[in-house]
């Protein structure tokens, strides 16, 4: 024993740049590990690819016949706004489910026990999540050209847009993680997700424009973040876009209201995250 | 701290959907190793660890043995100096386990400082130097394997004698070598005794019970094992136990 615990490693002190330097090492390394899983378990992408798929196919052709958008315009154009903002809650619900599997696995076990930091095993998690919530864009891309979606603005706008949603979608799935670390465990983080995510995407202008709906739900709708994202995505993409007449300050500044929303979600949503992976995983 | 220590828990704490190498070289890669000195000693491991063959398939295809043996590689990845392992081989077949034994003894003969944690005595006899007993939360007893022994009453003496008759001559010949109760049982024709001189008192045990002339079917000494000290200090059946194996001293 004696001359086992004198080995040099101990007794080293590391600087900060050096700590950080090494932090964003291993925050790459656990980010390919989230990649690798989304090619080897495929389930996981079909949420992000396959699901919007079908919600954009049931709606454009089952629920659109029926829905007229106020103020004119084809209801597949205002669709796809809004399915890039569902697109950035399933990439949360999937970061839930995800990390309560580490949990349950015991992978977040072995983690504490090397000598990394927090933020590489939660950030690495968050920025392979992040490139799912990439293919889903695409595939959404792909569908609306398919049905009739156009981008009629400039690049420059539909890059803002683009932009706007990896923004929130980043400071939703710190959301997804510390849901993921409360529950523990992947079915749970499941169901949860149907309860909060859910409502969080139908009570919104995501598939229906908010002016119909009942004066007290409007509200909670017009501020909901997800309303913001899909009515930046319409501004920016120059589709229709009903809730530009909506006086509800987010409807009437949809893109700075995604950025405040996505800076006040990190604010609260990181911490807690890594407060939560510190005491939980004990 | 941590780069000093190896942890391998109950369970497998192990990424399902990466492959056994993949697993590895990641936990290589968390611990600074460059890309290609993670990938050498992932392959060395998984070598060690008898799993070459099923290094590239994925770890959801692993059984029960083969994830423990993945895990606790996965430990080693850093060839940290000590290495704490909580009931390493709890649920695994005699095989995997007699293998993971051989392992933690190569590791302990290298140097390496083992404690481990276990439930099976016969485990702790079998790799542990020091062994540290706890019942009920409080620490009941420690020592080596022999010290604890000794502690129940050294080896016992056992003689089965050919007839029933001869069993109280028998008794008579033993109580002038053993220490304590001698214990009479009828019905196998067999006394036992413990004996302070251990081994040595048989061949004048032997000589003596002839030399009485009585007729011995089988004479044989008994060591206590780890369940009987263990039912000795706590007077009741198991309850966990830790057991501190510690082969430093020789490193």
């Amino acid at each position: 024993m004696r001359s086992t615990l004198t080995s040099p490693a101990t007794t080293q002190v590391e600087s900060m740049p050096w700590r950080a330097w090494w932090s964003f090492r291993n925050t790459l390394v656990l980010a390919r590990r989230g990649v690798a899983r989304i090619v080897r378990e495929p389930s996981q992408l079909l949420d992000v690819t396959l699901q919007p798929l079908i919600f954009v196919l049931l709606f454009v052709y089952v629920f659109g016949s029926a829905i007229k958008v106020p103020g004119g315009g084809n209801y597949y154009e205002y669709l796809i706004g809004g399915m890039f903002g569902m697109a950035l809650v399933g990439t949360a619900q999937g970061t839930a489910v995800g990390v309560s599997t580490d949990m349950a696995t015991g992978l977040i076990d072995r983690f504490r026990a090397l000598p990394i930091s927090r933020s590489a095993v939660l950030g690495g998690r968050v920025i392979a999540d992040l490139l799912t919530e990439v293919i889903a864009i695409v595939v959404l891309v792909i569908t609306g050209l398919a049905v009739g979606w156009r981008i009629h603005n400039g690049v420059d706008d539909a890059v803002l847009a683009f932009g706007l949603c990896l923004l929130i979608a980043f400071a939703m799935t710190w959301a997804g993680a510390c849901a993921g670390m409360l529950v523990r465990n992947p079915e749970a983080a499941a169901a949860v997700g149907f309860i909060f995510f859910l409502p969080l995407v139908f009570v919104s202008n995501t598939f229906v424009p908010t002016q119909g709906m009942p004066a007290w739900l409007r509200v909670v709708a017009d501020w909901n973040p997800v309303s913001a994202v899909a009515s930046s995505c319409r501004d920016l993409f120059g589709n229709p876009n009903p809730s530009s007449h909506i006086a509800a300050w987010p409807m009437q500044h949809p893109e700075l209201a995604t950025v405040l929303w996505s800076i006040g979600l990190l604010a609260v949503f990181a911490p807690l995250a890594v407060y939560f992976y510190r005491r939980k995983s004990l | 701290m941590r780069r000093n220590i190896g942890l391998a828990g109950q369970t497998a704490s192990l990424d399902e959907s990466l492959t056994g190498s993949g697993n590895l070289v990641m936990v290589g890669q968390l611990c600074r190793l460059p890309r290609r000195r993670a990938q050498r000693r992932a392959e060395e491991l998984l070598t060690q660890f008898e799993l070459a063959d099923a290094g590239d398939r994925g770890v959801k295809t692993y059984s029960g043995g083969m994830r423990r043996r993945l895990d606790l590689a996965a430990s080693l990845v850093t060839r940290p100096p000590i290495l704490f392992l909580d009931e390493p081989t709890t649920g695994l077949d005699p095989r995997s386990r007699l293998a993971l034994w051989d392992i933690i003894g190569t590791l302990v003969a290298d140097g390496t400082t083992v404690l481990l944690t276990t439930q099976y005595l016969e485990e702790a006899d079998h790799l542990a130097d020091k062994i540290i007993v706890i019942d009920r939360g409080s620490v009941i007893a420690q020592g080596s394997s022999d010290e604890l022994k000794a502690q129940v009453g050294g080896d016992r003496i056992e003689v089965t004698v050919a007839a029933e008759s001869d069993l109280a001559a028998a008794r008579e010949v033993l109580a002038h070598y053993a220490e304590g109760v001698i214990h009479v049982d009828p019905d196998r024709r067999r006394v036992d005794a413990s004996v302070p001189a251990g081994a040595r008192s048989i061949p004048a045990i032997a000589a003596a019970m002839s030399k009485a002339g009585l007729l011995i079917d089988d004479l044989g000494m008994q060591r206590p094992s780890l369940d009987d000290v263990f039912l000795k200090l706590t007077g009741h059946s198991a309850d966990p136990v830790a057991v501190h194996s510690e082969k430093a001293a020789l490193a």
